[in-house]
């Protein structure tokens, strides 16, 4: 079910993950513009990149 | 909103809805036509994950904490992420060993122990009934605010009584829901069909619900996002709501949030209930990776535009964690109120069917079986059937967790906000993640290191948040908090240590954790497992291994009727008859014994005869099903002599088994390779033996061929040898045709030659730059006169005054030669025409030979090119009769060779002015100047 690749490229992806969604990237993007911090914007920018690029990998057939 | 009746209507029809669904699942499900079977219906039953703290606390929490609120889902994304890799193994592990909670899965691991089975499920009761109470305040939260908007809810709630308290008539109508469902049959792999569609069901109502006020408000109560955003940032006390600085605990308190929410996913029983025991397919797991977080970012994407508007209409004074109800309110829109306490209902109710559920299974399974089992007298009292007893026991068990969550509720559950019950309960059940995460990949991880670990764990849980907790709520003296116990200032429960600075779940979570695992892996690092926990720790950690098959380790001895009876006693009749039909059906196919009935019909003989090695498996496995791994085990034992488990043969499997898999791939591998080399050489093969078959047609056809003049010519000389007195004119005659077969001999014998040569490739061109005009006007000379005496009339039309070609000149001529020379033959009879044009066309020289003859069908064309073909054609045909001199078939293949090995082509088309067929060659054109030096 689960090829080796595929596992290594999911692994890869759950980093990728933990990193966005911590600091210190969430740092860089803790700021004001126009009044409201954009920290909310970009989390959920990340967020639907993150579930976008699982999509992609779990729905592609096996193939290796 | 003033019509309590409606809303009572509306929450109850929505409750009677749930029951329907749920039947016509179950009904479903027994046509064994499952309704659940589906990745979408699995996403949304762990959207069970979504509870009235979603609902309702996010809002709430958003408000008061800004973007931390989605830590709560960011972790479980990470969780849900990992799924293909970890709870696969979980479901895995799970199905073959029939676990049916996480108590079990944990006491499994750790050789069936049934204390840390007991241990998981007191802390699991402690840590949940609060969560259970969240859901109910959560109820009777929205309900009052309902009602009684704009009177704020903490004053509408604090007059009502015992039997006018709507929660407690929540807790009993789920109390019934649950019991109908939950608890319906005792099957062998604890699945609930009918609850998991409910769920799901339940999972949509909230989303759409939630949706509906989020839109609502950001385009009916401002002009879109841009009007709310806009409008917030030019509130100064806004300005760092959607920073980090709203965050409690900073950078460090994000990551610990991340982490508890992480971990809780994985070990709130709820959620193991749905993505581990409720899972129909580990298939579904790859899809609900995705979908599931796509869940999370859909149902989150409202809550700042919410809190937003919510801060921003209505006064300082009002609870953020009833935005959701109180904008719609404020705005006079009762049915969509009504709507938004629904989906809250579905929120709460959802969460304490399921939690409630998997409490009761643990309740029974791991905490009062066990007691009953070890209380012989008990048990020896009971005789009979005792499958209702256990049906009885998990139905009390779900009226109790409900009532205590009630009590609760209605004690203590004033004191705190959602979100803050909520993140207790995540920060208890993180206590068992130590022992489920490394039980799975560490096979040194003992059942001892496990158990003290989590009270370890548990402990600190205990005095970092539990503890405050009371003091809050005025049952402990604040003081406690304020400066520790006995004052002593490092015993502080928010800055045990004097660690201060985190936010006190991060730092609940950090000590917690830290005494668990450190208990964990020290004492494991010093104790010896037992052979069972040896054995259970390596089927764990091995579990994705493929081909295991435990049932094949038992070594114990016992007799097929004391199985029976020890099954029927607790399944009761129907699943005993199941369970032993379908051992024998799987012990008739591996032939492990003489096939014996088990209808009731069956002799006594059959009952006395040795149980295999596969029933007693199966017979552990059913009763795990219903009683857990570690009654179960007791239950086994007590009928079955002699050692069950053999750790040797277990590890000893394991590791062939890897080895195998190892040697698989590579013969696997190899074999692939083997066949696709087979391949090529059967290929090889064929196109040898056709080659073969075409040399020897070809053989043959020469002989033909040559047997035909030399026949004509042995026959003339006779004659003339013979006959002396011939006229002279007859013999001159005679002779001149002896010396034309003669000829046409040798041209045969050439052209064989060439033939040979060419597909040998030993033909040798001796290419050079030449004037194809030039040539062509050489070989039309050469030949006009012998085709013109045949009465063809030969026409060239040479447009160009010259054609730079590479070619072997000698060659090229004999192939315009051939080609004039064929299209004569095959013009018409009647004023035969043959007509060769010269032209350039796309870099390339054309030469084209058209005559007037029938013409080619399409399906021939390339038929000509075979040898000897045009001699099969002729032999038949009239050409013979026509007395032109006969080709040997062998022209056309010849020139295709010639013209390819320099590089062009040769085919046939439709005559493009005459009305017969068109040869025609392409060379390449090789201008002077390119090919100069």
């Amino acid at each position: 079910m689960m090829a080796p690749r595929r596992t290594e490229r999911l692994v890869a992806l759950i980093i990728l993950a933990a990193l966005l969604f911590t600091p210190p990237l969430i740092l860089l993007v803790d700021r004001p513009v126009g009044g409201l911090s954009w920290l909310a914007a970009y989390l959920f920018a990340a967020w639907a990149l993150v579930i976008g690029l699982a999509a992609w990998l779990l729905e592609r057939g096996p193939k290796e | 909103m003033d019509s309590e009746l409606s809303v009572i209507v509306a929450a109850f029809g929505y409750l009677a809805l749930l029951f329907v669904i749920a039947a016509w699942a179950d009904r479903r499900a027994r046509q064994g036509r499952s309704v659940i079977a589906s990745p979408f219906v699995y996403t949304l039953s762990i959207a069970v994950y979504c509870t009235a703290w979603t609902f309702y606390g996010s809002v709430g929490r958003a408000a008061d904490a800004g973007p931390s609120f989605l830590l709560i889902y960011l972790g479980p994304t990470l969780a849900m992420l990992s799924g293909p890799l970890i709870i696969r193994k979980m479901v895995r592990i799970a199905r073959a060993q029939r676990i049916t909670s996480i108590a079990d899965f944990i006491s499994a691991r750790y050789g069936k122990s049934s204390r840390l089975g007991a241990l998981v499920a007191l802390i699991a009761l402690i840590g949940i009934t609060p969560y259970i109470a969240l859901q109910l305040k959560a109820i009777t939260l929205s309900h009052a605010v309902l009602m009684h908007y704009p009177v704020a809810s903490s004053v509408a709630t604090s007059a009502s009584s015992f039997l006018s308290d709507k929660s407690f008539w929540v807790a009993l109508v789920l109390a019934v829901f649950i019991m109908l469902f939950g608890t319906r049959h005792l099957d062998a792999s604890e699945r609930h069909e009918g609850m998991v569609a409910a769920i799901a069901v339940e999972s949509l109502v909230k989303l759409v619900a939630f949706l509906a006020v989020g839109l609502f408000t950001v385009f009916m109560l401002f002009d879109g996002p841009a009007d709310l955003f806009a409008r917030a940032a030019a509130q100064p006390q806004l300005q760092q709501a959607l920073s980090l600085s709203a965050v409690p605990g900073g950078a460090l308190g994000w990551i610990g949030t991340l982490l508890l929410a992480f971990l809780a996913f994985l070990t709130l029983p709820r959620q193991f209930q749905v993505l581990v025991v409720e899972n129909v397919d580990e298939r579904h797991l790859l899809r609900a990776s995705w979908l599931f977080p796509l869940y999370l970012l859909i149902i989150n994407l409202m809550v700042i535009p919410i809190a937003l508007a919510g801060l921003l209409l209505t006064g300082t004074g009002s609870d953020p964690d009833s935005f959701v109800l109180t904008l719609p309110l404020s705005a006079g829109r009762e049915g969509l109120s009504l709507f938004v306490f629904i989906g809250g209902l579905s929120a709460a109710t959802g969460m304490v069917i399921v939690e409630t559920i998997a409490l009761s299974t643990m309740v029974s399974n791991q905490l009062v079986m066990p007691l009953l089992l070890r209380a012989t007298p008990i048990s020896r009292r009971l005789r009979g059937d005792l499958s209702g007893w256990l049906l009885g026991i998990r139905r009390i068990a779900i009226a109790l967790i409900l009532l205590l969550g009630y009590l609760y509720h209605a004690l203590i559950g004033d004191a705190y906000s959602l979100v803050t019950i909520g993140l207790v309960s995540f920060a208890a059940v993180s206590q068992f993640a130590p022992a489920l995460l490394l039980g799975l990949y560490w096979r040194g991880a003992c059942g001892l290191g496990a158990g003290l670990g989590m009270l370890a764990g548990i402990a600190v849980w205990s005095y970092t948040l539990l503890l405050p907790g009371f003091a809050q709520s005025g049952w402990l003296p604040m003081s406690f908090v304020e400066q520790g116990l006995y004052h002593l200032a490092w015993l502080r429960p928010y800055a045990l240590f004097g660690l201060d600075g985190l936010d006190i779940y991060s730092h609940s979570l950090l000590w917690s954790l830290m005494a668990n695992i450190g208990v964990l892996v020290g004492v494991s690092l010093f104790t010896r497992q037992n052979r069972l926990e040896q054995t259970q720790a390596a089927l764990f950690t091995g579990a994705l291994t493929e081909g295991i098959d435990t049932a094949s380790l038992w070594q114990g001895q016992t007799t097929r009727g004391a199985l029976r009876d020890l099954l029927k006693r607790y399944l009761g009749g129907t699943a005993t008859t199941r369970v032993l039909a379908t051992a024998d059906a799987s012990d008739h196919t591996t032939g492990m014994e003489a096939g014996a009935s088990t209808t009731d019909g069956e002799n006594v003989a059959a009952m006395d005869a040795s149980a295999s090695p596969q029933l007693i498996a199966r017979a552990e496995q059913a009763l795990a099903g219903a009683l857990g791994s570690a009654s179960a085990r007791v239950l086994i034992n007590s009928v079955v002599r002699g050692e069950a488990l053999d750790m040797e043969a277990v590890l000893r499997i394991l590791d062939t088994t890897s080895q195998t898999l190892e040697y698989n791939r590579r013969l696997e591998q190899k074999s692939r390779e083997l066949a696709r080399i087979g391949e090529e050489l059967r290929g090889a093969n064929e196109r040898l033996r056709e080659l073969d078959r075409l040399k020897d047609e070809f053989v043959a056809m020469v002989s033909h061929e040559l047997r035909t003049p030399l026949t004509s010519i042995r026959a003339f000389a006779e004659i003339l040898r013979d006959s002396q007195d011939m006229p002279d004119d007859k013999r001159a005659q005679f002779l001149e045709v002896v010396v034309l077969e003669s000829q046409r001999l040798s041209r045969l014998i050439e052209e064989i030659l060439d033939l040979a040569r060419l597909e040998s490739g030993r033909l040798t061109l001796h290419p050079k730059p030449l004037d194809l005009v030039a040539l062509t006007r050489q070989s039309l000379a050469a030949v006009q006169h012998p085709i013109e005496e045949r009465g063809v009339h030969l026409e060239a039309i040479i447009d160009l005054d010259e054609a730079q070609v590479i070619g072997d000149p000698d060659r090229l001529e004999q192939v315009i030669i051939n080609l004039i020379d064929n299209a004569a033959k095959f013009a018409a009879e009647l004023s035969p025409h043959v007509l060769l044009r010269l032209e350039r066309r796309q870099g390339q020289v054309r030469l084209c030979v058209e005559d007037n003859g029938p013409g080619i069908a399409a399906e021939e064309r390339e038929r000509v090119f075979e040898k000897f073909h045009q001699l099969e054609q002729q032999g038949v045909a009239s050409g013979h009769s026509r007395g032109r001199p006969r080709g040997s078939g062998l022209g056309l293949p010849i020139s295709r060779g010639i013209v390819s090995q320099l590089g062009g082509r040769l085919w046939v088309e439709d005559a493009a002015t005459l009305d017969g067929a068109s040869l025609i060659m392409e060379l390449p054109d090789a201008p002077r100047e390119t090919q100069a030096p």
